[in-house]
């Protein structure tokens, strides 16, 4: 009886070892690839000689890419992207996440039905174009013909991230918000002093998927950003692709070093801050899909 | 102690007769004044409402006003004219789509988008559900925090690439080969083992119909399943270290301990969660098929946002495009609010 026991177990043991370094390393191989072949010889990239380690180094993919502005723009303009449109749809959704969270807000009931039916319908591709075209005009109207703007303050507010907010900030203790009032604050002083600082993580997480959403926005970007100069990187990533599979202005590719490294060398620069910023970022990750805005 | 037969009268504890209730008398006061009490209790909380504002006013243009756009669905499409003053085409788009004429061949394209939209997500729901699932039970094999950190870092590195980054990445890995150089790493691995011809690996295995659901699929598991697992394994350590001893008491081995312990305690997420992923069956993230699809594989990679976006983007055909994706939002809403009150009547717990 107990010696059945062990031996189950240890194949079991044994076979979720394997399976999962299995899955790691199949789960890794695709960016070991990436780094390699973006600095591998041209020879050895185009005719599959490089299966993990890299062969012939060169760096002249890599060279390439920095030397190009259009790439350094792209850059910027992500980062443009990023860090307003995390501010833009952050601060809208804080304020309207604790207004939503005061039993005492009239029609509560009727906004969160507002927000939550966005999440069950949504118009679709196309009433979505026609939408921003028009409110381009306004935009244009007003005097702001900057096309990143309007995908700051158009794109990327979820439903889902307010509701988050709104579960947080009910669960601050009542008592903390009245001894506030009693000491003289008003509504946003409340809502600054205690509410934000008392819900910090979930601000965290927020933010976070904000941020994730707007550094890998793409349709929309290409959609709305007439201007090649003020495409984020990830249309530039997809544009440079796009150039560089079509066999016909490939035709004449006389470098040293594979095309393919190029966009290697473009996937590999696009993936390393995120690896960098990753370890501190991974513990709210994990907190919000928990958070998941369930409620009993 | 209140007397059920009266609304008004309540009594009183201390003289131990019966009073009038002054609540009642304010209740009636502001359903008598119902929009002069909405005014004040506004005015008193000016500042709740003014926050609230920017958030409606977002949702508002961006995400209502597209809806009023859906009217195109129903009307002639002009490139000049606001939707408002477009002439009424009734359900003639509708029709051209479920039931053919007009334009020939749309009905079958339409048809097959739905039919694509509907295999992909169910062949995920085949596929990429389980998948977390079982890694989650296997980190839970993993006794040391080290190895297991190890394990799941790898495993939810590539959720943090974009979309547009793992499909070039999938795109370069099975791309097609040429005269001067071979087929994508993938491919050519694949070929060697003998599970594809050299020639279909030396034509691109996106060109090619009947691997796209396949390509779909997998990079869908690599992309999701270690992150989907946190769910999961949240749910298994949560289990009691009691549970366990109980039933090794009992005898039970390994598998027996999987059936009896595990998977009765993390039934309820699985449950959940499986609801939710048949709820968005038909919301498809349109972006990957699109970043992925060419025109040699619409045959099984075109759902119906390509389509839509096809026909209405990159065509001017706005209404029927239009009347494509209203159709498949709204039963795809349907199938949301049926998972919601599904998952609320089994467990009491909802997503919204």
């Amino acid at each position: 009886m107990k010696r059945k026991l062990e031996v189950s177990e240890l194949i079991f043991k044994i076979l979720s070892y394997t399976l999962l370094t299995v899955f790691a390393l199949g789960c890794l191989y695709p960016f070991l690839y990436a780094v390699s072949a973006s600095i591998s010889g041209r020879h050895a990239v185009d005719y599959g000689e490089v299966v993990l380690f890299p062969k012939d180094i060169q760096f002249d993919a890599f060279r390439r890419m920095f030397n190009d502005n259009m790439f350094w723009n792209s850059y910027s303009n992500t980062l443009f992207l990023t860090v307003y449109g995390t501010l833009w749809a952050l601060g809208v959704a804080i304020l309207g996440a604790y207004a939503l969270s005061k039993k005492r807000l009239l029609f509560r009931k009727f906004f969160n039905f507002y927000l939550v039916f966005t999440m069950w319908f949504a118009a679709g591709i196309v009433p979505q174009y026609l939408n921003y075209l028009a409110t381009k005009q306004v935009f244009n109207s007003v005097g702001i013909t900057d096309d990143k703007w309007l995908v700051v303050i158009a794109m990327g507010m979820a439903a889902m991230n307010i509701i988050l907010l709104r579960n947080a900030f009910e669960n601050v203790p009542s008592e903390i918000e009245e001894a506030a009032i009693v000491d003289g604050a008003t509504e946003f002083g409340v809502l600054s002093k205690v509410f934000i600082p008392m819900s910090k993580s979930t601000i965290a997480t927020v933010a976070l998927f904000f941020a994730i959403s707007r550094w890998n926005g793409y349709f929309w970007a290409r959609q709305m950003i007439s201007n090649a100069h003020e495409h984020p990187l990830q249309v530039f990533i997809r544009l440079t692709l796009e150039d560089f599979t079509n066999s016909e202005t490939m035709a004449g590719w006389n470098e040293a070093y594979a095309s393919d490294s190029v966009i290697y060398a473009l996937i590999v620069c696009s993936i390393v801050p995120i690896l960098i910023i990753y370890p501190f970022i991974q513990k709210y990750f994990a907190k919000g899909t928990n958070a998941g805005g369930v409620k009993e | 102690m209140r007397d059920k037969g009266s609304d008004y009268l309540i009594f009183d504890q201390a003289s131990g007769t019966y009073r009038e209730d002054p609540e009642q008398l304010v209740r009636d006061d502001v359903e008598k004044h119902y929009w002069l009490h909405v005014g004040r209790t506004i005015l008193k909380d000016w500042r709740l409402y003014v926050m609230l504002l920017p958030t409606l006013l977002v949702f508002l243009f961006w995400r209502y006003l597209p809806m009023y756009e859906l009217l195109g669905a129903f009307k002639v499409s002009d490139q000049v004219k606001p939707v408002a003053d477009q002439y009424f085409a009734g359900f003639s788009y509708f029709k051209t789509l479920l039931v053919g004429g007009g334009t020939g061949g749309l009905s079958v394209e339409f048809w097959r988008a739905l039919r694509n939209t509907f295999l992909l997500s169910f062949y995920g729901l085949c596929f990429g559900f389980p998948m977390p699932i079982i890694l989650a039970l296997f980190f839970n094999e993993i006794r040391s925090n080290i190895a297991r950190s190890f394990y799941q870092v790898l495993t939810y590195l590539p959720k943090f690439m974009s979309t547009v980054v793992m499909t070039s990445l999938v795109m370069m890995l099975v791309k097609q080969g040429s005269l001067t150089s071979g087929a994508g790493i993938v491919s050519q691995f694949l070929a060697r083992l003998g599970l594809i011809s050299q020639e279909t690996a030396n034509a691109g295995l996106l060109n090619n119909p009947n691997f796209f659901r396949g390509i779909y699929q997998i990079s869908g598991i690599w992309e999701t399943a270690g992150y989907d697992s946190i769910v999961f394994f949240a749910a298994i350590i949560a289990i009691s270290p009691t549970s366990y001893e109980a039933a090794q008491i009992d005898g039970a081995g390994k598998m027996a301990q999987m059936r009896y312990v595990v998977l009765p305690s993390i039934l309820s997420t699985i449950v959940i969660m499986l609801i939710m992923r048949i709820g968005s069956l038909l919301n498809i993230g349109y972006e990957k098929v699109l970043l992925l699809y060419n025109t040699n594989t619409y045959v099984t990679a075109d759902v119906v946002s390509t389509f839509a976006q096809r026909y209405g983007l990159a065509g001017a055909q706005k209404g029927i495009a239009s009347a494509a994706e209203m159709m498949n939002n709204v039963v795809g809403m349907l199938l949301v609010i049926g998972a919601n009150t599904v998952a609320r009547k089994a467990s009491n717990v909802s997503l919204y």
